[in-house]
C-alpha cells in the first residue's frame, strides 16, 4: 500500500472514531454495572431490565412508536399524492409551490416548533398528541416528496399512456403501472418520515403535554434530573432502531442512484 | 376492424395550430402511413385519433362510434410507441395480457390469448422473460403483440421502427406487414421515413403545417404529386427552370405550373438523345458508384439535378462533363406553381 493510500485509510478510521466513539461509549456504559460509569467494566443488563420496568419510559416509547406510525402513514400518503400531482400536472404557480415545500427542511426546528405552538393555540388545537402528529407530518412531508419525486423523475410517462391505450382507467394505471415503479421511493420516504418523527425532540417538546411526553422528550427531562445508565440503555435502543431505519431507507432510495 | 374517419379536426396548443381543419378517411383493413417533416402535425393527428388529445373542433369516428369526446381507455384502440413502453415490472406474458386483464376476460382466456398473440409475433417461448432481458427487435414484437391482443378497432403506430438499426428495421417492416395482413386490422402509422412509408402502406397521407397536403396510394402520390412540397418530400424532384422549358414536350400548359423529373426517370448520355424524348443539357458534377446503382449529380441551367440508374446503364461520359439528360415526356411531373 502506498503511503498516500495508508494516510487515507488512517483518515477514514479517524473520521469513523469521531462519529461513532461517543455512541459506542454510551452503548458500552449501558452494559456497565456501575451507576457512576466506573471502570473496570463489569457486564450487566441491569439498566435494560430497569428500563423495561420503568413504566414512564415504556409508555413514552410506545407513544413515540405509535405517533411515528401515524405520521408515516399520513405523510407518505399525502406526500406521494403531492409528488404524483406535481409530476403529472402543469399549473400556474407550480414552481413556487415546489419551492415552498422545502423550507421546512431548512428552517430551524426551534422556530418551527415555536410557530406551531403559537398557531395551534390560536386555532384551538393546543398541545397534545394530535398537535405533535400534525407537527411531525409537516416536518416529514418534504422528505417524502423529495424521495418520491426523485424516483418519479426516472418514470417514463408513455408507460401510463400505453396502459390507457389498452383500456386501463386512471385508478388501474396508478395501481398497476405508476405505483409499482415509484414503490422504492415511497418505501424510502416512509422510512425517512418514521425516522423524522421518532427522533424528533424540539417540535415534540413544544407541542406535547407535560404528562404525554414522547421518548426523546422524556429522555431530555430525565437527564435534567440526573443522568442514569437507564438513559444510556434506551438511547442505545433508539440509535439501533434509527440506524436500522436509515440503512433500509438508503438501500431503497440508493440516495438518488438508480436501481 | 373498422373504418376510421377524421372530419374537419382542428387542434391548437396555445397559439400554435397543430391540426388545421384536417379531414381524412382510413379504410377498413388498410395500412395507412402519415408522413411529414417534424412539426407537421402527424403525431398530433395520431394522438388525437388515439384520444390523448381532444380536438378543439371537428369529429372523429372509429367504426360506428363518434369518439372525439371519448377518453383513450374507452376508444378500443391498440397503440405501439416509439420506445415500446413495455411495463418493466411485468413479464412479457403479463405485458401482453394487460389489456385482457383490464377487460376481465378471465385468467384462462387471458393466458390463451396472450400466448396466441406472442406466437403470432414468433415469441411464444419468451413469455416468462422480463422486458429488460429482450433485444430491441424482441421488445418491438412484444409491443406489437400487446397492441393487437385485445382485437382493437384500429392499430396506431408512432414511429415504432425508428429505434432499430437498419437491418432489423427491414426485417420488422416485412414482419409488421405480414401480421397486419394476417390480422386484417386497420392500421395508421406515423413516420418521417419516406422509404418506410412506401414499403409498408397501401395509402399515404403527407402532412405539412397541420394540413393534409395529399393522400392516396403510394404510387399515385409519387407519380402525381399535387404540389412542389409533396413532390420533394416523397422522393426527390429535379426542377426545370423556366428557361429550360423551350423545346420540351410538356404534358400541360406551362403558365402557372412547374415541371420536374424523378432521378430514376432520367438517362444520361454524351450525345443528343433520340427525337421524341425530352432532353436538357447539363454539366456533370460528380458520378457516385454504389455497387449495383450509381448516382450522377448534374448541374442543369443552374439547378442541381440528380440521376439514379444501374451503373452498367450509364455510358462512358466525356472528360469535359458536358452531358445530355433525357426522359420520356409522360414522365414529366406537373405541379401548380
Amino acid at each position: 500500500m502506498s503511503p498516500i493510500a495508508l494516510l487515507g485509510r488512517i483518515w477514514l478510521v479517524l473520521i469513523l472514531i469521531f462519529l461513532y466513539a461517543p455512541i459506542l461509549v454510551m452503548a458500552a456504559m449501558s452494559f456497565n454495572a456501575s451507576p457512576f460509569y466506573q471502570l473496570p467494566f463489569e457486564y450487566s443488563s441491569k439498566w435494560y431490565s430497569d428500563m423495561a420496568g420503568n413504566e414512564q419510559i415504556v409508555t413514552a416509547a410506545i407513544r413515540s412508536v405509535l405517533i411515528a406510525c401515524a405520521v408515516t402513514a399520513i405523510a407518505t400518503a399525502v406526500g406521494t399524492a403531492a409528488s404524483v400531482a406535481l409530476f403529472r400536472y402543469e399549473f400556474r404557480g407550480k414552481r413556487l409551490l415546489q419551492a415552498l415545500l422545502f423550507p421546512p427542511i431548512a428552517i430551524p426546528w426551534l422556530i418551527t416548533g415555536t410557530a406551531m405552538l403559537v398557531f395551534f393555540f390560536t386555532i384551538g388545537i393546543g398541545r397534545g398528541t394530535p398537535a405533535v402528529i400534525i407537527g411531525h407530518v409537516a416536518l416529514a412531508l418534504p422528505y417524502v416528496i423529495v424521495t418520491v419525486t426523485a424516483r418519479l423523475s426516472s418514470f417514463d410517462v408513455t408507460l401510463e399512456e400505453a396502459a390507457r391505450s389498452m383500456g386501463a382507467g386512471a385508478w388501474t394505471v396508478l395501481r398497476r403501472v405508476t405505483l409499482p415503479w415509484i414503490a422504492p421511493g415511497i418505501v424510502a420516504g416512509a422510512l425517512f418520515a418514521f425516522a423524522v418523527s421518532f427522533d424528533q425532540f424540539v417540535v415534540s417538546y413544544f407541542l406535547s403535554k407535560p404528562g404525554d411526553s414522547t421518548l426523546p422528550v422524556l429522555i431530555y427531562t430525565a437527564i435534567r434530573k440526573g443522568f442514569t445508565p437507564e438513559i444510556n440503555a434506551i438511547s442505545t435502543i433508539i440509535i439501533a432502531v434509527s440506524m436500522a431505519v436509515m440503512f433500509l431507507a438508503a438501500r431503497y432510495s440508493k440516495f438518488g442512484g438508480d436501481r | 376492424m373498422s373504418q376510421v374517419e377524421v372530419r374537419n379536426v382542428t387542434k391548437r396548443f396555445g397559439r400554435t395550430v397543430a391540426l388545421d381543419d384536417v379531414s381524412i378517411a382510413f379504410e377498413d383493413g388498410g395500412f395507412f402511413a402519415l408522413l411529414g417533416p417534424s412539426g407537421s402535425g402527424k403525431t398530433t393527428l395520431l394522438r388525437t385519433i388515439a384520444g390523448f388529445h381532444f380536438p378543439d373542433s371537428g369529429s372523429i369516428r372509429i367504426g360506428e362510434r363518434n369518439v372525439e369526446k371519448v377518453p383513450v381507455e374507452k376508444r378500443d384502440i391498440g397503440m405501439m410507441f416509439q420506445n415500446y413502453a413495455l411495463f418493466p415490472n411485468m413479464s412479457v406474458a403479463e405485458n401482453v395480457g394487460f389489456g385482457l386483464r383490464v377487460r376481465k376476460v378471465g385468467s384462462a382466456e387471458e393466458t390463451r390469448r396472450a400466448r396466441e398473440a406472442l406466437e403470432l409475433v414468433q415469441l411464444g417461448h419468451l413469455g416468462d422473460r422480463r422486458p429488460s432481458q429482450l433485444s430491441g427487435g424482441q421488445r418491438q414484437r412484444v409491443a406489437l403483440a400487446r397492441a393487437i391482443v385485445t382485437n382493437p378497432k384500429v392499430l396506431l403506430l408512432d414511429e415504432p421502427l425508428s429505434a432499430l438499426d437498419k437491418t432489423l428495421r427491414v426485417d420488422m417492416q416485412i414482419e409488421l406487414k405480414r401480421i397486419q395482413r394476417e390480422v386484417g386490422i386497420t392500421t395508421i402509422f406515423v413516420t418521417h421515413d419516406q422509404e418506410e412509408a412506401l414499403t409498408l402502406s397501401d395509402r399515404i397521407g403527407i402532412l405539412r403545417d397541420g394540413r393534409i397536403v395529399q393522400a392516396g396510394p403510394p404510387r399515385e402520390v409519387y407519380n402525381r404529386p399535387v404540389d412542389a412540397f409533396a413532390a420533394g418530400f416523397l422522393g426527390e424532384a429535379n426542377w426545370l427552370s423556366e428557361g429550360a422549358l423551350a423545346g420540351l414536350t410538356l404534358p400541360a400548359d406551362p403558365s402557372g405550373r412547374r415541371f420536374a423529373t424523378r432521378p430514376e426517370a432520367l438517362a444520361i448520355s454524351a450525345a443528343a438523345p433520340a427525337p421524341g424524348m425530352n432532353a436538357v443539357r447539363g454539366q456533370l458534377v460528380q458520378r457516385v458508384f454504389a455497387g449495383a446503382m450509381a448516382t450522377c449529380l448534374v448541374e442543369v441551367d443552374g439547378q442541381p439535378w440528380k440521376l439514379i440508374a444501374r451503373d452498367r446503364d450509364i455510358p462512358e461520359l466525356p472528360g469535359d462533363g458536358a452531358v445530355w439528360l433525357a426522359w420520356a415526356p409522360q414522365d414529366t411531373l406537373v405541379v401548380p406553381a
